[in-house]
């Protein structure tokens, strides 16, 4: 069976973002970029399924300019098959991404769609609903464990009390969450080998895609700045100050 | 304008968040119904009918809607959308995989985790692990929200709105086999006005019980770094962090926590904020108010014997 992984190109975990001066938008000028941490999981997942002889293809897809290339090799060298690349410059929301995602489902007819449960840039977590709303599937949002029955899908979510247990039929929508593996490394020949496996380029328009304006962004501020407190030398004086000066016990 | 709120509970209780996201709804400005999907479900909308603001709650209890599937609860809320102009949930597990679906069948974008009404049509939510604040202006006919809980006060309980039941019935081509709760007869993290946190350092699971006597003596939840749960010193539910629960309290006492990016961005709008870390350059002194450089296997034992 096929599994497709919409991937995206996000700004490093690790790097703290600044907004610009204008407020527009924040800074992503010069900042390193990487896959989101959830897609890798949910290629990861993909590869594992398909070393377990589960799947068949692993395709991934991503939206985006010619720069989305990049993430598109590195989940390659982590064993995805083959690459699509739908190209946009516009800032699209996850609506838009789903109706694209849609689009590119119903031409790879994949069994099982995986994503990430969300992107750590815009931190949305929408997309993978939405897909499964438009393609009108059933869905497995913040999996933790995924078994393939055949032709049915069993899949554990981390939910606010703990984990539920859920089963649906293929084909289905599945979003992963952080404790559903742990991502590998790609070695040095794998990344050479993902230099040769195919990558697709297509446009919106030949994707048949149209595409509406749902939100304008007033303003993009940075959060109020928390002040660095005083250091306590015990834990006598820490008691002290908690009672007294800040009443909160 | 009509603003609907998907009650938050658990088909015996209402929970917190649900009055809180009314207040959001209040902010908003209209009618307010409350709508309350679940399986014998009749003791959760006595209570929400209580809300102060509320006008109607609408009820559909059916069994279908026992475990709240995002699948077919996203069909019958997309069924009575066109009666609305806001459609609002908790950003909990059942808000965040419902109501993108709502806001996809309905064509409109969704605003995720709003802390913040502008105006009717602008809504202010965090982006980038609330490393910013983006305020954007929805141009979609119908408002599709899911709400950050401690972003807003709870609405108080001397309500009385009238109930009315729906009976739509939706399937759903999922199907529940089991849950696991994690017990605890603490308060629930969302709700806790203190927060008793352990992160990589704790060492071990065993070791939390120290936080958890702590915690027992202050009244308090325990909550945990995204490291205490991967290595299996407690369960992921009381992960606190971007990706786990978002988390205000009065008092958080991060212990053991370095303070990274993604877990700032679940508690950083405590009012005042504890760290006791023996690494002086942890990023968490940053935005301490109280700041302890001490072990923590000698500092919890005597902060448990001093409170």
């Amino acid at each position: 069976m096929k599994v497709l992984v919409p991937v995206k190109r996000v700004v490093d975990a690790n790097v703290k973002v600044r907004v610009k001066a204008d407020n527009t938008n924040v800074d992503t000028t010069n900042l390193k970029m990487a896959l989101n941490p959830f897609c890798e999981i949910a290629v990861e997942e993909a590869v594992r399924l398909k070393e377990a002889g589960i799947a068949t293809e692993i395709v991934v897809v991503s939206v985006g300019t010619k720069a989305v290339h990049e993430q598109l090799r590195t989940a390659m060298a982590l064993g995805a098959d083959r690459a699509i690349h739908i190209d946009s410059d516009d800032e699209l929301v996850p609506l838009s991404i789903a109706k694209i995602l849609h689009a590119v489902q119903l031409k790879e007819q994949a069994d099982i769609v995986l994503l990430g449960k969300q992107s750590i840039d815009g931190d949305n977590n929408q997309t993978g609903q939405m897909l499964a709303a438009l393609a009108d599937l059933p869905q497995a949002t913040f999996a933790s464990q995924l078994n393939v029955d055949g032709t049915n899908l069993t899949v554990t979510r981390e939910i606010d009390g703990g984990l539920q247990t859920l089963t649906m039929p293929l084909p289905a929508i599945v979003t992963a969450d952080l404790r559903l593996n742990e991502p590998r490394y790609a070695s040095l020949p794998n990344i050479m080998k993902a230099k040769r496996k195919p990558l697709e380029s297509i446009s919106l328009a030949d994707l048949g895609v149209t595409l509406k304006s749902h939100q304008q962004i007033v303003k993009v501020t940075a959060p109020q700045e928390r002040q660095a407190g005083i250091m306590v030398a015990s834990v006598e004086e820490l008691v002290e100050k908690l009672k007294n000066e800040a009443k909160v016990i | 304008m009509t603003i609907l709120v998907l009650a938050e509970h658990d088909n015996q209780q209402l929970k917190a968040d649900t009055a809180k996201i009314v207040n959001a709804a209040v902010a908003i400005g209209g009618d307010i119904h409350v709508f309350v999907v679940g399986e014998n479900c009749a003791a959760v909308a006595d209570q929400a009918k209580q809300l102060a603001g509320v006008k109607k709650v609408r009820v559909a209890d059916a069994s279908v809607y026992g475990a709240q599937l995002a699948e077919n609860v996203a069909k019958l809320i997309t069924d009575i959308s066109a009666d609305y102009s806001h459609i609002l949930a908790a950003a909990s597990s059942v808000g965040k995989s419902a109501l993108p679906r709502v806001a996809a069948l309905a064509d409109v974008a969704q605003i995720s985790e709003v802390v913040a009404v502008v105006d009717a049509d602008t809504f202010t939510h965090p982006i980038y692990a609330g490393n910013a604040l983006e305020t954007v202006k929805s141009l979609d006919a119908i408002k599709v929200l899911t709400v950050r809980p401690s972003a807003f006060d709870a609405v108080s309980n001397d309500g009385n709105a009238e109930v009315e039941s729906l009976t739509q019935v939706f399937e759903a081509r999922t199907t529940f086999v089991s849950q696991t709760l994690t017990e605890s007869a603490r308060p629930e993290l969302g709700n806790a006005g203190i927060i008793v946190s352990g992160g990589r350092g704790m060492g071990s699971g065993e070791n939390f019980v120290m936080l958890e006597q702590l915690a027992d003596k202050l009244g308090a939840a325990v909550g945990a770094s995204r490291a205490a749960v991967d290595a299996g010193f407690v369960p992921n539910d009381l992960q606190v962090g971007q990706t786990g629960k978002i988390v205000a309290p009065d008092l958080y006492l991060a212990v053991g926590i370095s303070g990274a990016i993604q877990h700032l961005a679940g508690m950083k709008d405590s009012k005042v904020i504890v760290a006791i870390n023996k690494d002086p350059e942890a990023p968490i002194f940053q935005v301490a108010d109280y700041g302890l450089e001490a072990d923590l296997f000698e500092a919890i034992p005597s902060l448990n014997s001093l409170i």
